[in-house]
């Protein structure tokens, strides 16, 4: 399971991270891992405000569909183009090319009570 | 839960494993499902199908009562011949689909795990009913081990480590063959869609055969991977076959799904009076494929006309990774089964848009 340092985590399994005034979020390694091969993923318009913990999409593997949660309130500025012809790339760079969305917060201070890293990975790795 | 002999060769390569039919079996290994359909439609997919039954029939009546119990004409079957059948009870309705192998001196039937307890108290009942001194019925599976050895290098693999030429089978036939040294039954059958065989051999050398394949191919130069039951899956969905519990159930009729052919109706078999009534009264429902737009059409998905009206339900739908498309098997109104009749699957409460299209996507090598 790989960890991305630099980013937050909810405990179901999105992580968010900072890139500028904007915050980028998508899903780990240990939920794709998880999930399996992912053959489709549903994002959200832009433009829409959503509140934390809200689901924003819909990330479906081979063997099922799961809803995706916003890690912080958000106005949609962007989602992943590229995940519609290659929804692989959640497996392959759960990271950086897999992204899911960018979003302006509505409510900076939600970052400080998402997961750290090494909380997460403690709590991702007793599944 | 019961588990294969390749179970701990399956945890030490990674694979994810989960129950079917009373098994903990691999559903996908870390290369992922996706690609190990792909592995299979270019080279060659090893499959474990411990889990299938074998039930061997024999005595004086078993021509006789094979050919009562299944719905494809056998009789004119010749020594080594494998044939598709169903199992139907007098209602017309599928209890099982099976392979019915005509063996020298003996009628060998594979059967689908989940149904095999069920397959054989049938078959035990009607034996009872039908001449019981001249019928046996012994049940193999635990002795048989069972691998399939797909794909389009699979005859070639298999002939480079044969002690005969297995290419020389003609589809739908079997023989016996030493197999890396091991004795097997070799029946040119699969589920998959591609060229390949399905390997029967004593369980005790499951390890030795498995193993040994996987080494020969990587030393010829002939890619070969252990394929899980997700790509077992999407290979069977794609190449048009059924799986029994979706298209094929005890609440579906072989009619409804496109099964006429496998009911041979100039011979007297369990079942056949329900067919013969069906076919003359006309069935109410089909079965389809469609393409969708807009996510994963899965089983219990309702299928809507473009006015709104639900017409029918998804009973298997997936991506597709060599049509690389999203599609269902859905059963509908007869009316609404022409390819290109525009229907809806809805997909989390939202109207998806789907096509009636011709089945199977794949068409497999053996139709080609």
């Amino acid at each position: 399971m790989s960890i991305d340092k630099n980013s937050r985590y909810r405990s179901s399994h999105e992580w968010a991270r900072k890139d500028g005034a904007r915050v980028v979020s998508g899903i780990s390694d240990h939920a794709q891992d998880a999930l399996g091969d992912i053959v489709f993923v549903e994002l959200p318009e832009v433009g829409k405000v959503l509140k934390q913990g809200e689901a924003f999409g819909v990330v479906e593997s081979v063997k099922a569909a799961s809803d995706v949660y916003m890690p912080m309130s958000g106005k949609i500025l962007a989602v992943n183009e590229a995940l519609s012809g290659d929804p692989a790339l959640v497996n392959r760079e759960p990271y950086s090319g897999g992204w899911f969305i960018a979003y302006e917060p509505t409510n900076p201070s939600e970052w400080d009570g998402l997961l750290t890293p090494e909380a997460y990975e403690a709590e991702a790795g007793k599944e | 839960m019961d588990q294969t002999r390749l179970h701990a060769w399956h945890i030490a390569a990674g694979a994810k494993m989960a129950p079917f039919a009373g098994y903990d079996m691999p559903i996908s290994y870390p290369m992922g499902s996706v690609e190990e359909h792909l592995v299979t439609r270019r080279s060659v997919g090893l499959f474990d199908i411990d889990h299938m039954g074998q039930v061997e029939v024999t005595g004086p009546g078993a021509d006789a009562f094979v050919s009562r119990i299944v719905s494809s004409r056998v009789l004119d079957m010749k020594d080594g011949d494998a044939r598709y059948s169903l199992l139907l009870n007098e209602r017309g309705t599928v209890i099982d689909d099976l392979f019915v192998y005509k063996l020298p001196r003996a009628w060998w039937i594979v059967v689908n795990a989940s149904n095999r307890a069920e397959d054989l108290a049938w078959m035990r009942a009607l034996a009872n009913t039908h001449k019981p001194a001249e019928v046996r019925i012994d049940d193999r599976s635990e002795e048989t081990y069972m691998i399939a050895v797909q794909g389009p290098r699979a005859i070639e693999l298999l002939d480079l480590v044969s002690d005969s030429r297995i290419s020389a089978y003609p589809r739908f036939s079997s023989g016996n063959a030493k197999v890396l040294g091991v004795p097997c039954l070799v029946g040119r059958t699969g589920y998959t869609g591609e060229d390949g065989v399905e390997l029967f051999f004593p369980a005790d050398d499951a390890e030795k055969l498995w193993t040994g394949l996987i080494a020969e191919g990587e030393k010829r130069g002939i890619e070969t991977k252990a394929i899980g039951l997700a790509a077992r899956d999407s290979l069977r969905f794609e190449a048009g076959m059924p799986l029994h519990g979706h298209e094929l159930s005890q609440d579906i009729s072989p009619l409804e799904s496109g099964f006429k052919w496998a009911c041979d109706l100039e011979k007297d078999f369990v079942g056949k009076a329900a067919v013969e009534r069906l076919a003359s009264a006309g069935v109410t429902r089909k079965l389809v494929g469609l393409t969708v737009q807009g996510g994963v059409p899965r089983e219990g998905y309702e299928v809507q006309d473009e006015s709104g009206r639900a017409v029918g339900s998804v009973v298997a739908g997936m991506f597709c990774p060599t049509a690389k498309v999203f599609a269902a098997n859905a059963f509908v109104e007869p009316g609404l089964a022409k390819s290109g009749t525009a229907l809806r699957v809805i997909i989390r409460g939202k109207p998806a848009p789907a096509v009636v299209v011709k089945r199977p996507l794949y068409v497999p090598a053996y139709r080609r």
